[in-house]
């Protein structure tokens, strides 16, 4: 009995050993075949199209970098640096206000605020778009409730401009934050507050010479995260303001739904290539300092 | 002690304040006409053209692409744990290049393809498949978009999962009681990960409802695209039907931090990224 099955243990596994190979190629295939075609041919089209200048009276097209300039002039530079100002401004508010209200939470005893606090965080990073955009525009919008009850058009104020959609986008870059950091703010040890108030050492100098440089990798890694999220939002801005303020997104849906000059398509996919460029520069910021937080809290 | 007390409650009250008070005056402003109370807005949602074929269209594409991503993704992670360890950069790179590639940079690499057809393609048998991937009644080509923008959390859930579970003394089990290698992926590993898929399906869910992106500029009319189109001429309504549209993405992404334990969905690098 035993002997049977042992023999039929080994007879069923020694084949499966050598057969794990082509499933394990076999079942990742599909993967990557459809990432390929899905994701690869429309990243192509676009690297390619980037350099790629169509010229209008002989139909002949050629290589060259002529678009990528292009994007980094005029409107269109002004439209990247009107992104990069408000997801740099945004993004700090975010990781500054989100540190607090981490830390209100972290500290606070209560198991039942801190769990409230990110299961709320978890879906509210989550809410983005055209919902986003339409609860502030019935709140603080031309008719807005509270532009309404407090008379806020008389004070100047305007939801479809630069310091709105700032406003807006702390919605949900906070939460973000929030669920960054609470890891990293968990790892700190009350032992090290007690060493560092033991050797006589004030609140502000705990947080100068221990915390901030532990929380450092995590602080700067949430930050970026949030640039990166800030910089590739375009639901939002395009469901509230339209293109009245200068951002990538807006001036590429622009030209792809062909509100510009003919011959500009490929202007609108340069600066494609420019956000990517942008948004690799971020990952390749974030990944590394992820990891490096990462050692505190093991 | 005190001092710290008050300072957190100050806090957390400015946090509430923020972000409560925006839902709130969403609603006010989607019930009160000239001061009166009135569920006119909602009620007259459903009568108002393309409400059911945007919403019908949006929970279509939603339910194929949650379909491709969990026959796509499911087999790979399984063969990953199963002995191809070699393959795991490969997958991992595949399902994080997403992230690179904001949304509306995706779509113009997108559109830049589909006009390939006329363009070029015009005599070969690749034209057809491009026009048929437009269908206007079902766009395929937003569910191959979805599928890839929903790769980086999918896989990130699905492999959670797994980590759970293992995978291969449970496959070695199912094999020696006599079962076939699909039934013991059906029978024995994919009830064990009922938590990673429901995770994955929801998060995919999520995704597909509030895409408006890549639907816009492709042209086409999903549920949060109509939202934006009607705002123009009903702003109350348009209010309203966002309203319901975060309840219910709500109540889907908390039965989902129920159902997974007790912290929400840990949102990941991917969904920062793209969601907005």
């Amino acid at each position: 009995m035993t002997d049977a099955l042992t023999r039929a243990g080994t007879a069923t596994a020694a084949p499966s050993k050598r057969r794990r190979r082509a499933p394990g190629w076999l079942a990742v295939a599909p993967l990557l075949v459809v990432t390929a075609i899905a994701f690869g041919i429309p990243a192509l089209a676009m690297l390619n199209g980037a350099f790629t200048v169509k010229d209008q009276a002989t139909g002949a097209t050629s290589y060259s970098i002529s678009n990528l300039t292009g994007s980094l002039q005029g409107a269109y530079l002004t439209a990247l640096l009107g992104s990069v100002k408000l997801s740099a401004l945004s993004a700090a508010i975010s990781a500054v206000l989100g540190l607090f209200l981490a830390q209100a939470v972290v500290t606070s005893r209560s198991r039942a605020l801190r769990e409230a606090v990110l299961t709320a965080s978890g879906v509210l990073a989550n809410f983005g778009g055209v919902p986003l955009a339409f609860a502030f525009v019935a709140t603080l919008g031309n008719s807005g409730v509270l532009t309404q009850r407090l008379a806020l058009k008389d004070t100047g104020w305007n939801l479809y401009s630069f310091s709105g959609l700032t406003l807006v986008y702390l919605y949900f870059l906070i939460p973000l934050m929030v669920l960054t950091i609470t890891p990293a703010l968990e790892g700190l040890r009350t032992q090290w507050r007690e060493a560092a108030q033991n050797n006589g050492a004030t609140h502000a100098q705990y947080w100068r010479h221990v915390a901030l440089p532990v929380l450092g990798p995590s602080l700067l890694g949430g930050f970026v995260l949030l640039f990166g999220s800030a910089f590739a939002a375009y639901a939002t801005a395009a469901a509230m303001v339209g293109s009245s303020v200068p951002l990538v997104t807006l001036q590429i849906a622009d030209a792809l739904s062909g509100n510009v000059l003919v011959g500009q398509e490929n202007v609108a996919l340069a600066l494609s290539l420019d956000m990517v460029l942008v948004a690799g520069l971020v990952m390749a910021v974030y990944l590394p300092l992820q990891r490096r937080s990462v050692r505190w809290l093991a | 002690m005190a001092r710290l007390n008050l300072w957190r409650w100050a806090v957390l009250g400015l946090a509430a304040l923020y972000f409560l008070v925006p839902l709130g005056a969403s609603v006010v402003f989607s019930v009160d006409v000239n001061d009166e109370v009135t569920f006119d807005a909602y009620s007259r949602i459903v009568a108002t053209g393309g409400f059911v074929s945007s919403l019908v269209l949006a929970l279509e594409l939603a339910a194929a692409t949650i379909a491709l991503v969990l026959l796509l993704l499911v087999p790979a992670t399984v063969a990953l744990r199963l002995g191809a360890p070699r393959l795991r950069p490969v997958v991992e790179v595949v399902c994080s290049l997403p992230l690179v590639v904001p949304p509306i940079a995706f779509v113009a690499g997108i559109s830049t393809v589909l006009k390939w057809g006329p363009d070029y393609l015009s005599r070969t048998p690749l034209f057809q498949t491009i026009v048929a991937i437009q269908n206007p009644d079902f766009p395929f080509v937003l569910v191959l978009a979805y599928v890839v923008m929903a790769l980086p959390f999918a896989y990130r859930a699905l492999d959670a999962g797994l980590r759970a579970v293992d995978v291969p003394t449970l496959v070695e089990a199912a094999r020696s009681c006599g079962a076939s290698p699909a039934q013991a992926l059906l029978r024995a590993v994919l009830p064990n990960l009922r938590g990673a898929l429901l995770n994955a399906s929801f998060l995919t869910l999520a995704l597909v409802l509030g895409e408006y992106t890549v639907a816009h500029l492709l042209g086409y009319q999903p549920f949060a695209v109509w939202i934006v189109d009607i705002s123009g001429s009903q702003a109350q309504m348009s209010v309203a039907v966002s309203v319901l549209s975060l309840l219910v993405t709500w109540v889907l992404l908390l039965a989902l931090a129920a159902l997974s334990g007790r912290r929400a969905p840990s949102r990941s690098v991917s969904q920062g990224m793209t969601t907005p």
